[in-house]
């Protein structure tokens, strides 16, 4: 209560401060998108090239598929740090079921990323236990399963099928960009053209007032932690096509961490309420962006996630909802 | 009389964001009183409370204290998962000759310490494990221990039980006869006649009355709180509401012995199709759990709930399906989702409805959502400006429209009309007029008598979480209102005197 | 709004207190007795005193992270703190002892301390603050160690060595330091002003501001512990393994907070012990070595037995709860 009183002393001449910190919140990803791009043109050889467009698009393919679930959990004011783990998951899937063809190894993959997420969503909705800590037991346990359904093995694979999934195209572009593209307009669909979608964005708004409009919470948090889930393992089939081996060590290691700073970077708040599609896939872009540059004027990885790793506290900051 | 002020204010004022809390205060606690400070909602009490202790600085006034103050809120501000004794000593522990803390000498001097206020608990077990009486007490102790001077309670009792508030007022008392003067905030009259010596109402951020509590009647106490005189003439009119409705002679609404302890027990509702019933009674007398019971939004001890005859399960949703709908108090903690626009805030409930295969039909949606900017009148630049940029009364038109487009047959308002502007109060009132005119049954919740007495075609008063009398007709006068409230009929003149033996 | 749920049924809250702090304990002493019995080598002195030794390092973290949970909050940069630390000690061991053990606490303090500002003072969530250092305290490591290329040999002969390798009567060094490392956290926690702090801070945190609790230095402390401990255990653990080995440590941050979990410490804060903790080391570790031991199961298991105990302890905790 405190605050109330300097705030009202000093409201206006905050409310200009206030306006270009939401300014940047909304925008930011956009500025520093299109400055990225600007500064590549001038500054960094070979970079306006279609080539180099596919590469960058390609590797940030399975990282959008995954923000953009993790966009949506966020929106209701959770988080899954358990995406990763589902990625790797997948990955160990995959191989046990090519040898049924390549659409039933797909399909098992996904179903259990659904059945990862739909368990997550129910601890979180049903038994009431923190996103945070309820996700936390399968980053825990995820990983260790997975490599111990691949034996603790890296398996190469050979279906030729699956890995045009990865590797080829359709018109010039490449499959996997495709397929998130595509999942990118489902997901934006989704949250603004179905009640699903608005029903998930008022529970992370206002979960008490829509608790007494007679929303479905239980039901959608469980909803929306399960298409987190599948997304997890769309990318995590995904990925595990372009390498040409199923590698749950490594598969989406730290990619939680990829995703939230994706989904916060595009102006989507960790205080839930809005989910931002459009920003998270700039968000998406703006990383790769990041470290496309970096490494292009051969800066060395280690400085490229020291670097990451302020761009991050730096989004946050921004995006942190003063109360 | 001597004065010896532990704490003195004089012409206080506060104002947030434009909107004055406090107006010229001027305030006297004598050394060893227990002062009743009481006023409704929004009457400045907890401003009041929050500039004595210092958390406010007063725009402009003088505030003089003479004492160390402690102050214990109506929500018990310790630890739970702590020991009692932890709690107790929490910041001060005794420490023994190695500057760690001694335990066992902590424990000792926790036991000892409760047993003065009547709490022979395990002292090491968590607090969250004692009874929330015991907790308050717990935290009354610490209060005390810190070598207050003056002991600041803010509704300390309304979540207890009633052996629970027996304890807490004969500590009260043991504090008072210590010579530790006392502020106590508490809607229950009973208490208040009790133990108090001295009163202070405040009423829309103003002293309206300060002095010796015996002398003054609880009707006039009751009066002075809701700015109603006894004996001023009814003068209807004043609100935009229209004459009585022609109400169906089936309820439509029958909510019977609804009880959730410790805050209603065994309340009777019904409502016939075009009636509008309020409910009357202090704050913390029951009337938004009423509501929130009918609804399914409060967890009941007993009681049931039918529409036009059928019973309804215990939950938001079927309560909704089986036509009610209700408007929460709280616009921005249970009604509005900030980020969403106008629109989406209006159609929020009625969704499902206005989607196929999940799918909304945005032609449909717009249709509904022109039709209430239209009729409420709701002042927005486009549908899809963010509703938490709106005015309150605008954002209570909103969220009304919300309730009206799943086509409700009851609809429960609590406090509809509060903090919003003159002009949109006299719209909203209208409005519901209009709506029983059409044959919804509406129960009002208003701390404005006017409101009720003009609005309702009956009125049920609740005390203390019990229906205090019902009234219709001819009996829909302030002065029975506030007879009913003020519990005319018991005296409690006799406990009064009793607790004021050694008092000035 | 914030103390509303605090009111516990008691009864359940006493089972609740039966199984936070008997639970672990009653599965180790199951655990010890099965192996025991079915494998021979379990009991083996030479067994058992690897089995500490292992179990030592884990420890150290985990105290530090007993701390940060019951304060309500995560810390996720441990893994790479513990890497960090030990790549520290490794290239500041050929300027002697002092310089050995001395960079890597200042090196993981400095970065523990930024996290606790950092939350402390812009409210930011624990979980983006930490995993940020993670990502940080990784590309510090590279930095230093000409990506991952050079890993810094310490002289077998060097002082600092002793430390990870010396031994009383067959127990290495780092099982005592961490033995009084554990007494001392539990004193401080119990017996000391500052540990009141830890709890009221995580138990009820505006209520612990109402009561004079100092919060926000509370939590600043709490994390500059846990990155320095974090520091200690990879300092401890190059003397032992004689080198900075940089690839060790990822997902180490989900063993500690793993054990801290099993050993009954709320995941919410506000309780917790550090008894509890060195139990649930002793439970995983003992779990590590048989799954070890049966040679068929890969150490895979190790980690999925974890999750599963997590969600156990967690699920447990939140419906005894209610």
């Amino acid at each position: 209560m405190a605050q109330t009183t300097t705030q009202s002393a000093t409201r206006t001449a905050t409310s200009t401060a206030a306006a270009r910190t939401r300014w940047l919140q909304d925008n930011g990803v956009y500025v520093a998108v299109a400055a990225l791009l600007l500064f590549n043109a001038l500054f960094t050889a070979n970079f306006l090239t279609l080539g180099n467009f596919t590469t960058q698009l390609v590797q940030a393919a399975p990282v959008l598929i995954v923000a953009l679930g993790m966009a949506l959990v966020i929106g209701t004011e959770g988080v899954d740090l358990s995406v990763g783990a589902v990625m790797a998951l997948a990955a160990a899937i995959i191989p046990l079921y090519l040898g049924a063809g390549p659409l039933v190894a797909i399909v098992m993959a996904l179903v259990v990323g659904v059945l990862a997420g739909a368990f997550n969503g129910l601890l979180v909705a049903k038994v009431g236990i923190q996103p945070i800590v309820a996700t936390l037991a399968l980053l825990v346990g995820g990983r260790g399963l997975a490599l111990v359904i691949a034996e603790g093995q890296l398996v190469q694979l050979h279906d030729q099928a699956f890995l045009e999934l990865g590797t080829g195209d359709v018109l010039g572009i490449p499959i996997s960009v495709l397929i998130a593209g595509l999942l990118a307009l489902v997901i934006a669909g989704l949250t603004n053209r179905t009640t699903f979608g608005r029903q998930l964005v008022a529970v992370g708004g206002n979960r008490k007032a829509a608790t007494l409009a007679g929303l479905p919470v239980n039901r959608v948090l469980v909803g929306v932690y399960a298409i987190c889930g599948v997304l997890a393992a769309i990318a995590g089939v995904l990925a595990t096509s372009r390498l040409a081996a199923s590698d749950p060590a490594d598969m989406g290691l730290l990619m939680e961490l990829s995703a939230i700073t994706a989904v916060v970077v595009g102006g989507t708040p960790l205080t839930g309420g809005k989910v931002r599609v459009l920003g998270t896939v700039f968000g998406v872009i703006l990383m790769q962006l990041v470290r496309a540059t970096l490494i292009k004027h051969n800066l060395p990885d280690s400085i490229a996630q020291m670097i990451q790793a302020a761009i991050i506290i730096a989004a946050v900051y921004v995006a942190r909802e003063r109360r | 009389m001597p004065t010896d002020p532990v704490i003195e204010v004089a012409g206080v004022t506060k104002t947030f964001a434009g909107v004055q809390a406090l107006g010229d205060v001027d305030f006297t606690l004598q050394r060893g009183e227990i002062h009743a400070l009481v006023g409704e909602n929004g009457a400045g009490k907890s401003t009041l409370i929050k500039v004595l202790t210092g958390i406010h600085t007063p725009d402009a006034g003088r505030l003089t204290r003479n004492g160390h103050i402690s102050t214990i809120y109506q929500e018990v501000n310790l630890v739970p998962l702590m020991s009692v004794a932890a709690n107790l000593f929490l910041g001060r522990e005794p420490r023994n000759r190695f500057g760690l803390i001694d335990r066992a000498r902590r424990n000792a001097d926790a036991s000892e310490l409760l047993r003065g206020y009547g709490i022979t608990a395990d002292v090491s077990s968590p607090l969250g494990t004692l009874a929330v009486g015991e907790q308050q007490m717990v935290a009354l102790a610490r209060a005390v221990e810190a070598n207050a001077d003056v002991v600041i309670m803010d509704e300390p009792t309304s979540s207890l039980e009633p052996r629970e508030v027996e304890t807490l007022l004969g500590v009260v008392r043991k504090l008072h006869e210590a010579g530790i003067s006392i502020i106590y905030v508490s809607h229950r009259m009973d208490e208040l006649y009790r133990i108090c010596d001295t009163v202070t109402v405040l009423r829309d951020g103003r002293n309206v009355h300060s002095g010796p509590l015996k002398e003054l009647p609880r009707i006039e106490l009751v009066s002075l709180m809701l700015g109603r005189s006894v004996k001023e003439i009814e003068k209807h009119g004043t609100t935009a509401f229209g004459e009585g409705h022609h109400a169906d002679t089936q309820p439509v609404l029958e909510a019977r012995e609804l009880t959730s302890r410790p805050r209603i027990n065994g309340v009777n509702v019904s409502i016939r199709p075009g009636e509008v019933v309020g409910l009357a009674g202090l704050l913390g007398s029951g009337r938004t759990e009423t509501a929130k019971a009918i609804i399914g939004a409060l967890p009941l001890d007993g009681g049931t709930v039918l529409v036009a005859g059928k019973p309804v399960s215990h939950n938001v949703k079927s309560a909704m399906r089986a036509g009610i709908s209700m408007l929460a108090e709280d616009r921005k903690t249970e009604g509005i989702i900030p980020n969403l626009s106008v629109r989406e805030n209006i159609v929020l409930a009625a969704l499902p409805r206005l989607s196929r295969f999940g799918v909304i039909s945005r032609s449909k949606q717009d249709r509904i959502v022109d039709t209430f900017v239209k009729r409420l009148r709701i002042k927005v630049s486009s549908p899809e400006q963010k509703v938490a940029e709106l005015s309150g009364g605008n954002q209570q038109k909103v969220l009304l429209a919300r309730w009206l487009c799943t086509e409700p047959r009851i609809l429960l308002l609590d406090e509809p009309s509060r903090g919003i502007d003159v002009g949109a109060k006299a719209e909203v009132q209208a409005l519901i007029d209009e709506l029983a005119r059409e044959g919804l049954a509406v129960l009002l919740i208003s701390s404005e008598l006017d409101e009720l007495l003009d609005g309702a075609d009956r009125l049920i008063v609740l005390r203390d979480g019990s229906v205090a009398g019902e009234l219709e007709g001819d009996q829909l006068t302030s002065e029975h209102v506030l007879k009913a409230i003020a519990a005319e009929v018991r005296d409690g003149s006799d406990d009064h005197a009793v607790s004021h033996q050694n008092g000035n | 709004m914030i103390t509303t749920t605090t009111p516990a049924v008691p009864k359940a809250a006493a089972r609740t207190k039966v199984l936070q702090r008997q639970g672990a304990a009653v599965a180790l002493v199951l655990m010890v007795a099965v192996s025991w019995l079915v494998f021979p080598r379990f009991g083996s002195l030479d067994n058992l005193r690897d089995l500490a030794l292992q179990g030592s390092f884990l420890a150290v973290i985990a105290i530090g992270m007993t701390f940060v949970i019951i304060t309500g909050g995560i810390d996720l940069s441990v893994g790479s703190l513990y890497a960090l630390g030990g790549v520290l000690a490794a290239w500041g061991s050929q300027y002697g002892f002092l310089a050995a053990l001395a960079l890597p606490l200042v090196v993981c303090g400095a970065i523990g301390l930024i996290n606790g500002l950092l939350i402390a003072r812009t409210n930011m969530a624990p979980f983006i603050v930490t995993l940020a250092s993670l990502l940080f305290a990784r590309g510090l490591l590279l930095a230093i160690t000409d990506e991952g290329a050079n890993t810094y040999k310490i002289a077998t002969d060097s002082a600092f060595v002793e430390l990870g390798r010396g031994t009383v009567l067959g127990f290495g060094y780092p099982i005592f330091i961490a033995a009084v490392l554990a007494v001392l956290g539990g004193m401080i926690l119990n017996r000391t002003s500052f540990g009141q702090n830890v709890f009221a801070t995580g138990g009820a945190e505006q209520s612990a501001i109402l009561l004079g609790v100092p919060v926000a230095k509370t939590k600043i402390v709490v994390y500059t512990m846990s990155g320095t401990l974090a520091g200690l255990a990879g300092a401890l653990t190059a003397a032992y393994l004689q080198s900075g080995v940089t690839v060790i440590g990822v997902g180490l941050e989900l063993d500690a907070i793993s054990v801290v979990v099993i050993g009954g410490t709320l995941l919410t804060g506000g309780m917790g012990t550090i008894l509890g903790t060195v139990i649930g080391v002793g439970l995983i570790k003992v779990i590590q070595n048989v799954i070890n031991q049966i040679g068929t199961l890969d150490s895979n298991y190790q980690s999925v037995v974890s999750g599963v105990f997590l969600l156990i302890v967690v699920v447990l905790q939140r419906i005894l709860r209610r």
